[in-house]
């Protein structure tokens, strides 16, 4: 090739590939091994233990819904920062990654503190028969704590690079400011709202620390599918962990690769 | 059409109509930020001094929590100088040739990041596990690594992976080849290239994916947590130590331990937005960044 002007080819890209053989590809084939030795009829038999099947469809529910959520306030939290100045913009800005930053063990332990029946939250909450800690609401609001951050992140370049005139042009042809967003900005916005969506998905569907302290992971009602996992290893059922892992892994991937389809599609209705 | 004329009576109101719009829209924001992200911060702090400096210093300096953090910076200290190895390799051979299957090595960096914690943690129980593919082997030459110290290193190697790479990828790509293609022509070695012009242009956004890279490292729970088999004092990490506290209903002490971890993070947000703030430039054509 004309462009290998530079040296190090050999050694960048031959360390590159060892090491993430060693890391990353290794294990991920051993989990692949490991789980195929059940057998389809197997992985079947575990997946669909009462217990595995009402855990993946609390992960992949309250992840889902919790990445609804995140994009709709990460939307709102990204324009107020972009679009209007006011004091302690530069801090709230700056806030916004402290669930990146925050170690998740630490996280969970805080939000349980807050939303146990006598924290700051929950005493509020206790009243009106809302519980939030130690059931799968409690779930619901780790997830949306730790993916946070995604959906402003991803969102806040595209709305400083996008184009005023675009708005100004709607507005004087006399569309009002909600008809301005929702017809012209929001088309604009979505794939970039999807990247963040499907960051925030992936994240709290694996999400573990910050979930198992305010789950109370009762099962059958507020057991996730990571601990699922922690649990059939702690009984040495390491053929079931992989098999759970596996699963956990595919349908993570299927709803990314439908998210990345759906994002295809809304960038060509962005262009048209 | 019918959009102008559903809009001529609403533009009559804007000026007051908006500034209203406004307010809320920034009320509603500041406060699920205060709710959800400052409040359970502020919890933090509160409550490992609910039972005074006392208690907080007593469960700090307790021999347990000082051999956790001793092995939670022992674990930071070989992971990230690893991945950062690594970042800097794989941004060289990514930004400055051409080879087919780059675009599936890109996901493959990435991978890590949608891998659930648990399961990047289980992948190593299932490699060098008593059960596992390597196991016998290592058995009979008595190596541990699961349970064991490296079993947590490498753990945290997996999930902390991309974050070095993703930073300098981008910026990489952006700045182009052509100061070190000059610097060749020049008669520069690799090397020299790479000392000389390179690293230069992307110390700060090395510096920032080693800072993001290093907050994760140490406060790597769910991976850690599978590998470790939680032996006090041998394989116990800042946030395992929490988590035993906690569960000891030890709360004092689990959030006096916490709050060091939440003092790392706050460190950490700040040498962020100091980095954006004065090297932002430097730092450009990020791509949007997670975890």
């Amino acid at each position: 090739m004309a462009r290998r002007v530079l040296p190090g080819f050999g050694l960048s890209l031959g360390y590159t590939l060892a090491y993430l053989g060693l890391i990353v590809f290794l294990p991920l084939a051993a989990l692949a091994v490991k789980a195929s030795g059940i057998g389809m009829a197997g992985l079947w038999k575990t997946i669909s233990a009462p217990p595995v099947l009402a855990a993946l469809r609390l992960s992949f529910g309250a992840a889902l819904l919790s990445a609804v959520i995140n994009a709709a306030v990460g939307l709102l939290v990204a324009w107020v920062l972009v679009r209007y100045t006011f004091p302690g913009r530069r801090l709230v800005d700056a806030l916004v990654d402290l669930p990146f930053a925050l170690p998740t063990a630490v996280a969970g332990i805080a939000l349980t503190a807050l939303y146990a029946p006598n924290g700051w939250i929950g005493s509020w909450l206790a009243p009106f028969g809302i519980k939030v800690a130690f059931t799968s609401l409690g779930v619901l609001v780790a997830m949306i704590f730790v993916g946070f951050p995604f959906v402003v992140r991803t969102l806040q370049p595209v709305l400083e690079a996008l184009d005023r005139d675009v708005e100004e042009a709607a507005t004087s042809l006399g569309a009002s400011r909600l008809q301005t967003f929702v017809r012209v900005l929001f088309p604009l916005l979505l794939p970039a709202l999807l990247t963040g969506f499907a960051l925030a998905l992936a994240r709290a569907v694996g999400e573990y620390g910050s979930v198992i302290f305010i789950a109370g992971n009762i099962p059958m009602k507020s057991e996730i599918l990571p601990l699922v996992i922690v649990k059939q290893l702690e009984q040495f059922k390491y053929a079931d962990a992989a098999a759970v892992g596996v699963v956990m892994l595919v349908l993570s991937f299927l709803l990314l690769l439908a998210i990345s389809l759906l994002q295809r599609w809304s960038r060509r209705w962005a262009e048209r | 059409m019918a959009a102008v004329v559903s809009a001529a009576p609403l533009r009559r109101h804007r000026p007051i109509g908006r500034r209203l719009v406004h307010g809320l829209l920034i009320g509603v924001a500041l406060g699920f930020l205060l709710l959800f992200l400052l409040l359970p911060l502020a919890a933090v702090f509160v409550e490992a001094l609910r039972k005074g400096l006392g208690t907080y210093v007593a469960a700090i300096v307790h021999p347990e929590a000082l051999a956790a953090i001793e092995l939670t910076l022992l674990v930071a200290v070989i992971a990230v100088p690893l991945n950062t190895v690594f970042g800097v390799a794989a941004a060289w051979a990514m930004t400055h040739f051409d080879f087919r299957g780059k675009a599936l090595l890109g996901a493959l960096i990435d991978l890590p990041f949608s891998v659930s914690p648990v399961v990047s943690g289980l992948i190593y129980v299932l490699l060098f596990g008593a059960q596992g593919w390597f196991g016998p082997w290592l058995q009979a030459h008595d190596i541990k690594l699961i349970f064991a110290v490296p079993g947590l290193v490498l753990a945290t190697i997996f999930v902390t992976l991309p974050f070095v790479a993703r930073e300098l990828i981008p910026l990489m790509q952006a700045q182009g080849s052509d100061e070190e293609e000059a610097a060749r022509v020049l008669g520069a070695s690799g090397w020299q290239i790479f000392f000389r012009v390179t690293l230069p242009n992307i110390r700060w956004a090395l510096l920032y994916g080693v800072l993001l890279c290093n907050a994760r490292a140490m406060g790597e729970f769910g991976a850690v947590s599978v590998v470790s088999g939680h032996i006090r004092g041998l394989t116990n990490t800042l946030p395992l130590h929490v988590e035993i506290l906690y569960n000891d209903y030890n709360y004092a002490g689990a959030f006096a331990v916490a709050s060091l971890l939440a003092l790392l993070a706050l460190v950490t947000l700040c040498l962020k937005t100091f980095l954006e703030w004065r090297y932002g430039s430097e730092l450009a054509a990020r791509a949007p960044r997670g975890h």
